[in-house]
C-alpha cells in the first residue's frame, strides 16, 4: 500500500516538474527543475524499500545490529542529494530573476545574447 | 595497495580553493596560493602515475570503514593518467593571464579549483554515487565561473549550461538510485559483478540506458549536445579552456568505465546506437564550425564534434577502442584547450574574436601564427602531430570491427574540420586587414606564451613519440575491459 503511494506521489511530482521545466517562463522552468529533483529524492529514498523497520543502531558492546534494520545507506544519500538539489534550485532561480531584471522578460524564447540568430543575408549574428 | 595519496587529488585543489577564499582580498598572494595548489597536485599526480605504470592500483578507503559504506578512491593507470593530464591543463591554464576575466575576480581561482576538485573526484572514484556529487561539485563551479563577468550574455548562457547539466544529472541520480534498489551496490566492480549475474535483464538494460544519457548530455553528444555551443562562447579565454578540458572529458571518461566495467553484458546491446550518436555528433559539431564566423563559436563546435570522435572510440570498444578513446580524449585537453587560449591571444593582439573584423596577422605576429597553425594542424590530424595518432587508432579499431560507414563519417569529418580551420588560418592570419590597421593593442603575453608553448610542446612530444603513450593506454584499457568476445555479426 504505501508503495503504491510512493510511486503514485513520485509520478504526480515528476509530471509536475517536467510540466513547468517545459514551459517558457525561465522562474518556472527552474522550479520544475526542482520539482523534477524532489521526485528524484523521494525515488531515492523509497531504494532503500518502505516498511517499518527498527533505526540502524547498534547496542553498545554489540558487534551489529540485533534485528532486521532500515537500510542506512540510501537515507545519507538522499541528505546529500537534497542539498545538492536545494542549492541549484536556489541557483537558478536566482540566475532566472537576474535576467528578468535586465531585460525586463523571462521569456525562454527571448535569450538571444550569448546565441545571437543570423543576420537578414543568412551570415552568421555577431557576439558582444 | 593502500595509500593516502589516493586520496590527494580531492584533497589538494579544496584545500587550495578554501585558501583562496580566505586570500580573496590579497590578489597577488591568492594567485601565488593558486599556482601552488595547482603545482603541488601536479606533482601528486605524476607520483600516483609513476606508481601506476607498474599496474598497482592504488585503493583507500575514507574512514577504512567496509567495502559498501566507505567512500572508497581507486587510482589505476587509466585514472592516474586522466588527472595527471588534467593537473597538467590547470596549472597551465593559471599561469595563463588572467586579467578581465572570471579568473580575476576574488572568487576566480576558489572556483576554479572546486572545478578541478570535482574532475578529479569524478576520476579517482569509481562509485557511481560519488560521480554524480562530483558532476554536482563541477557543475556549481563551472556555473560560478561562467557568470562570474556578470554580462547578460553571460547570465543567459549560464542558465542554458545549468537547465540541460542539471536535467543530466537529476536523470543520473535517477539511474544511480535505480542500480542501488535493482544490486544493493554503488562502487563500479561489485555492481559489475551484481549485474553480470542478472544477465540481460531489461530493467537493468533500461537504467544502464538512462545512465548514458546522462553521461551523453554531460559529454555533449548529440541530441543533447545544446548547452555547449551557448555557453562557451561568452566565456573569457582561460576559464573556456578549463571547462573545454575539464567538463565534457569528464563525462567521456565516466562513460567509458561505466560502460565496459559496470554493463559489460550490456556493452553489445549499446554500443551500435552509441556508435550512430557519435557519428551524428561529430557532424553536427563540425557542420557548426564550418558556418560560423566568431573565433570561440567555430571552436565551441568543434568540441561537440571531437568529442563525437571519442565517443566513437568507446562505442567500438575492446581494449584498442578504450586506449583509442583515451588517446583522444588526451590529445583533445591539450590541443584543444590551447587552440582556446590561442584564440585569446589572437582577440587580444588583433582586438576582436570576429574573423570577419580582423587580418593580416601572419604579418604582424609570426610567432603566434606558427603556434596556431601547429595546434590547428594537431587538431584537423595533420601527421606526424597528435590528432593523426588519434584518429588513425580510430580508424584501425573502426576497420578491423568492419564499421565502413561509421569510419567513412569520421573522415567527411577531418575534412571539414580542416575546411573550418583553413578558414580560421585565411581570415585571420592572410587576408588583409578589413579596417585601416590601428596600433597593436599592448597586450601583455609573456605568461600565455609560457602556458601555450608549454602546451604545444608537450601535444608535439605526444606526435613525435606516440609509441610510449599507446603502449601504456593498452595496457590501463586491458585491466578496464575484460576481453570482449568478437564483434557482433
Amino acid at each position: 500500500m504505501i508503495e503504491w503511494a510512493m510511486a503514485a506521489s513520485v509520478t504526480v511530482v515528476a509530471a509536475a516538474g517536467l510540466y513547468l521545466a517545459s514551459s517558457r517562463d525561465l522562474v518556472a522552468i527552474s522550479v520544475g527543475l526542482a520539482l523534477l529533483g524532489a521526485a528524484v529524492n523521494l525515488f531515492v529514498f523509497a531504494a532503500g524499500r518502505l516498511g517499518q523497520a527498527t533505526p540502524p543502531l547498534i547496542a553498545p558492546g554489540a558487534a551489529g545490529p540485533l534485528a532486521a534494520v532500515a537500510n542506512p545507506v540510501p537515507q545519507a544519500l538522499v541528505l546529500t542529494a537534497i542539498v545538492i538539489g536545494f542549492t541549484f534550485a536556489c541557483f537558478g532561480i536566482a540566475l532566472a530573476l537576474a535576467l528578468a531584471a535586465h531585460d525586463r522578460r523571462a521569456d525562454a524564447d527571448a535569450l538571444e545574447q550569448a546565441e545571437p540568430p543570423p543576420q537578414p543575408d543568412g551570415s552568421p549574428g555577431e557576439l558582444p | 595497495m593502500s595509500s593516502a595519496l589516493a586520496a590527494a587529488p580531492v584533497l589538494v585543489p579544496l584545500l587550495t580553493a578554501a585558501l583562496t577564499v580566505a586570500l580573496a582580498r590579497r590578489p597577488r598572494r591568492q594567485r601565488a596560493a593558486s599556482l601552488g595548489g595547482a603545482l603541488i597536485l601536479l606533482l601528486c599526480c605524476a607520483a600516483l602515475l609513476h606508481g601506476a605504470a607498474s599496474g598497482v592500483v592504488v585503493t583507500t578507503r575514507f574512514g577504512d570503514w567496509a567495502a559498501p559504506f566507505a567512500i572508497a578512491f581507486r587510482i589505476d593507470r587509466a585514472a592516474a593518467l586522466m588527472l595527471t593530464v588534467n593537473a597538467v591543463l590547470a596549472l597551465a591554464v593559471l599561469v595563463w593571464p588572467s586579467r578581465g576575466s572570471a579568473l580575476a575576480t576574488p572568487f576566480g581561482p576558489p572556483l576554479a579549483h572546486g572545478l578541478l576538485a570535482g574532475a578529479c573526484g569524478a576520476y579517482a572514484m569509481a562509485d557511481l554515487f560519488n560521480l554524480y556529487v562530483w558532476f554536482e561539485v563541477m557543475l556549481i563551479a563551472a556555473l560560478g565561473l561562467i557568470v562570474a563577468g556578470r554580462k547578460p550574455a553571460q547570465l543567459e548562457a549560464g542558465l542554458k549550461y545549468l537547465v540541460l547539466n542539471l536535467f543530466g544529472t537529476i536523470v543520473l541520480l535517477g539511474a544511480v538510485t535505480g542500480l542501488y534498489g535493482l544490486t544493493g551496490q554503488l562502487s563500479y566492480s561489485a555492481l559489475g559483478l551484481a549485474l553480470a549475474e542478472r544477465g540481460n535483464d531489461p530493467l537493468a538494460l533500461l537504467l544502464g540506458a538512462m545512465l548514458i544519457v546522462a553521461l551523453l548530455i554531460k559529454a555533449g553528444a548529440f541530441p543533447f549536445l545544446f548547452w555547449l555551443p551557448a555557453a562557451y562562447p561568452v566565456l573569457p579565454p582561460p576559464v573556456l579552456a578549463l571547462l573545454t578540458a575539464l567538463s565534457t572529458k569528464v563525462g567521456a571518461y565516466a562513460l567509458l568505465r561505466i560502460l565496459y566495467e559496470v554493463f559489460p553484458a550490456g556493452a553489445p546491446t549499446y554500443a551500435p546506437i552509441l556508435g550512430w550518436l557519435a557519428c551524428a555528433t561529430m557532424i553536427a559539431g563540425v557542420m557548426g564550425a564550418v558556418y560560423h564566423y566568431d573565433l570561440r563559436r567555430i571552436l565551441a563546435f568543434h568540441s561537440v564534434s571531437q568529442m563525437g570522435y571519442i565517443l566513437l572510440a568507446a562505442a567500438l570498444g575492446g581494449a584498442a577502442g578504450i586506449a583509442a578513446a583515451l588517446f583522444f580524449s588526451i590529445h583533445h585537453i591539450l590541443v584543444k584547450a590551447n587552440l582556446y587560449l590561442i584564440a585569446g591571444m589572437i582577440a587580444r593582439r588583433a582586438g576582436h574574436y570576429d574573423l570577419r573584423r580582423i587580418g593580416a596577422l601572419a604579418r604582424s605576429d609570426r610567432a603566434l601564427a606558427i603556434l596556431f597553425a601547429l595546434n590547428a594542424a594537431a587538431l584537423v590530424g595533420i601527421p606526424p602531430l597528435s590528432g593523426f595518432w588519434a584518429k588513425l587508432l580510430i580508424l584501425r579499431e573502426g576497420v578491423a570491427q568492419d564499421r565502413y560507414v561509421w569510419m567513412a563519417l569520421a573522415l567527411c569529418t577531418g575534412g571539414l574540420t580542416l575546411l573550418s580551420m583553413a578558414k580560421i588560418w585565411i581570415e585571420a592570419f592572410w587576408k588583409p586587414h578589413p579596417a585601416p590597421p590601428t596600433a597593436p593593442a599592448p597586450a601583455q603575453l609573456s605568461g600565455a606564451w609560457v602556458s601555450c608553448g608549454a602546451l604545444s610542446l608537450l601535444a608535439l612530444a605526444m606526435g613525435l613519440m606516440p609509441g610510449p603513450l599507446i603502449d601504456f593506454l593498452t595496457a590501463a584499457a586491458g585491466t578496464m575491459a575484460p576481453p570482449m568476445p568478437g564483434p557482433a555479426p
